[in-house]
């Protein structure tokens, strides 16, 4: 599913983001992204999502080469990448039912198919009832599992979540890593960048650790549940 | 699987988004109707300025025509031509196929109307024989009124061997015409200026519009939406500007026809002439509406084009 091969990002003005990153992760895997503030994990799940470009490497995610995608292209590619963001990033001025609806709309569906849709992933994060309220009104957690509906509606067939828990209290965290892990059962793959180490050592996956921008730890589940 | 290889793209969903577009932009002007309407505004006031000179003009010429018709020839005969004669000459050139009319001032009459109003009655008594010729006053028909036409005639008439002088003054005309030819040119360079003002205004409008959004793009660009997708409701916007400024300077131009209409018809009457200001005909009000409609999609357009391509999502 995502395939990274000495994957450098260099800043204008001399500052590395990543360097020589290289990793594998296959479809249906769930897998953490760990390391301090700054070590590159939101370089990283930017690149996927083609939000920033690759200096050097080649990167491909769901069989495209993300080095040799056009400009035109990316949005295409960003359909197909559901991204959840530490600030839910939701548009205040629309109810909870349009903003879930929007990559539908973009996307080009018809009216009653993006209603069915909206409402079944509305229901899935628990939030059917709140459909036509202002995301303004809703709790950090509320507007979290918003941002979450809104990844999962078009059905992407990978998700990306930067820091998802950060600002939430632990109950409220464990509630959304159990989402993540529901979605996980039916096929979806999962990157989370986090560093709520407890909360990821718990749930026992794999775990990519970042650290000034280049990969130092990989631990598969397997070998942690053997050590 | 990706929704992509779902979606339903057929003319009718197509329609469909678009329609959605155009009503919820439409939605969106309402919302803040008070910039809104002063937007549409300025723009109408713009667009009133040179359809107004345009209505005026073309009201002028209808006039200025009617004088050009008016432009007749004096056929004054030699002094040996006696009224009868004359008054012969009178029926002959009246079966002209050019001639519209001839209105005859023999000799006899041309002296009384002299000394009633010359005030030198006495004097012209004094004199032995009549000094005035006869004169033939010609109107030539409708479709030999314009200069050239009218000068044939005129030079058709000096070969009679009655003639002594033939006059045709249409320098006044010539002048009238070569002066609206320059108004027109005026009415042009300023609908063009104007124009270009309409498309700073809704480009500037529309830019304002893009930076105010700017989250909102970002986000859309964030979740997939190609660069037509965010455009749309801009160049929607931008074509509403458009076309209800064109309704605004059409208000503002029917309102002061309205408004002169009564003042010129006493003008007219004062002249004994039954003009009527003419106001915004069909074929005009439909170029205002949809050169109007068009500058405002041409000016959001030049504003979506340099001020979106730089909002990408961080």
């Amino acid at each position: 599913m995502i395939h990274f091969d000495n994957v450098s990002k260099r800043y204008p003005g001399g500052h590395t983001g990543l360097s020589n990153v290289s990793f594998r992760i296959e479809a249906e895997e769930m897998v953490f992204l760990t390391g301090h503030s700054g070590a590159g994990k939101s370089t990283l799940l930017k690149m996927i999502g083609l939000l920033e470009r690759s200096s050097a490497g080649q990167a491909h995610v769901n069989g495209r080469n993300l080095t040799r995608l056009k400009k035109r292209q990316i949005p295409y590619h960003r359909r197909e990448v559901g991204m959840i963001f530490q600030d839910h990033r939701l548009l205040h001025d629309r109810t909870v039912f349009d903003n879930v609806a929007l990559p539908l709309v973009v996307a080009g569906l018809g009216h009653k198919e993006i209603g069915r849709r909206v409402r079944a992933a509305l229901d899935k994060v628990g939030l059917l009832h709140r459909e036509r309220a202002a995301p303004i009104i809703l709790s950090g957690g509320e507007q979290q599992r918003v941002g979450i509906a809104r990844a999962v509606v078009s059905k992407p067939p990978l998700l990306l979540a930067d820091e998802p828990t950060g600002n939430l209290d632990p109950e409220l965290s464990r509630e959304i890593m159990e989402l993540f892990i529901q979605f996980n059962q039916v096929g979806v793959t999962l990157l989370i960048a986090s560093h709520d180490i407890a909360l990821i050592n718990r749930l026992n996956k794999r775990i990519l650790t970042l650290s000034a921008g280049e990969l130092v730890g990989d631990n598969p589940e397997e070998t942690r549940n053997a050590g | 699987m990706p929704v992509k290889n779902r979606l339903l793209t057929g003319p009718k969903i197509w329609l469909q988004r678009h329609a959605q577009v155009a009503l919820a932009s439409l939605g969106r002007l309402a919302g803040n109707h008070l910039s809104s309407l002063m937007t549409c505004s300025v723009v109408g006031i713009a667009l009133a300025l040179p359809v107004g000179l345009h209505v005026m003009l073309s009201n002028f010429q209808s006039i200025s025509g009617a004088w050009d018709s008016g432009a007749s020839i004096s056929l004054f005969l030699k002094r040996k031509v006696t009224d009868g004669e004359a008054g012969s000459l009178a029926e002959k050139l009246r079966l002209h196929q050019r001639i519209e009319t001839i209105q005859l001032i023999t000799r006899e009459s041309a002296l009384k109307e002299f000394q009633r109003l010359s005030g030198y009655a006495e004097a012209l008594e004094a004199l032995d024989n009549n000094p005035l010729p006869a004169l033939l006053i010609v109107q030539p028909k409708a479709d030999y009124t314009t200069a050239e036409t009218a000068q044939r005639l005129v030079r058709e008439l000096r070969l009679l061997p009655e003639a002594d002088i033939v006059q045709l003054d249409l320098q006044w005309v010539r002048r009238l015409q070569a002066i609206t030819v320059i108004a027109q040119r005026a009415v042009v360079v300023l609908a063009t200026l104007l124009g270009m003002a309409v498309l700073l205004i809704v480009g500037n409008t529309i830019r304002l519009e893009i930076q105010n959004r700017r989250t909102e793009i970002e986000i859309t660009k964030l979740i997939g939406a190609t660069n037509a997708f965010i455009r749309r409701p801009f160049l929607y916007t931008g074509f509403w500007y458009g076309l209800f400024g064109g309704v605004i300077a059409w208000l503002l131009v029917a309102v002061s026809i309205t408004l002169l209409s009564g003042p010129i018809a006493n003008l007219a009457t004062l002249y004994q002439s039954a003009f009527d200001l003419s106001s915004l005909d069909f074929s005009t009000v439909f170029t205002l509406l949809l050169g109007s409609a068009m500058l405002g999609l041409v000016g959001s357009w030049l504003a979506v084009g340099r001020h979106l391509s730089s909002i990408e999502p961080s």
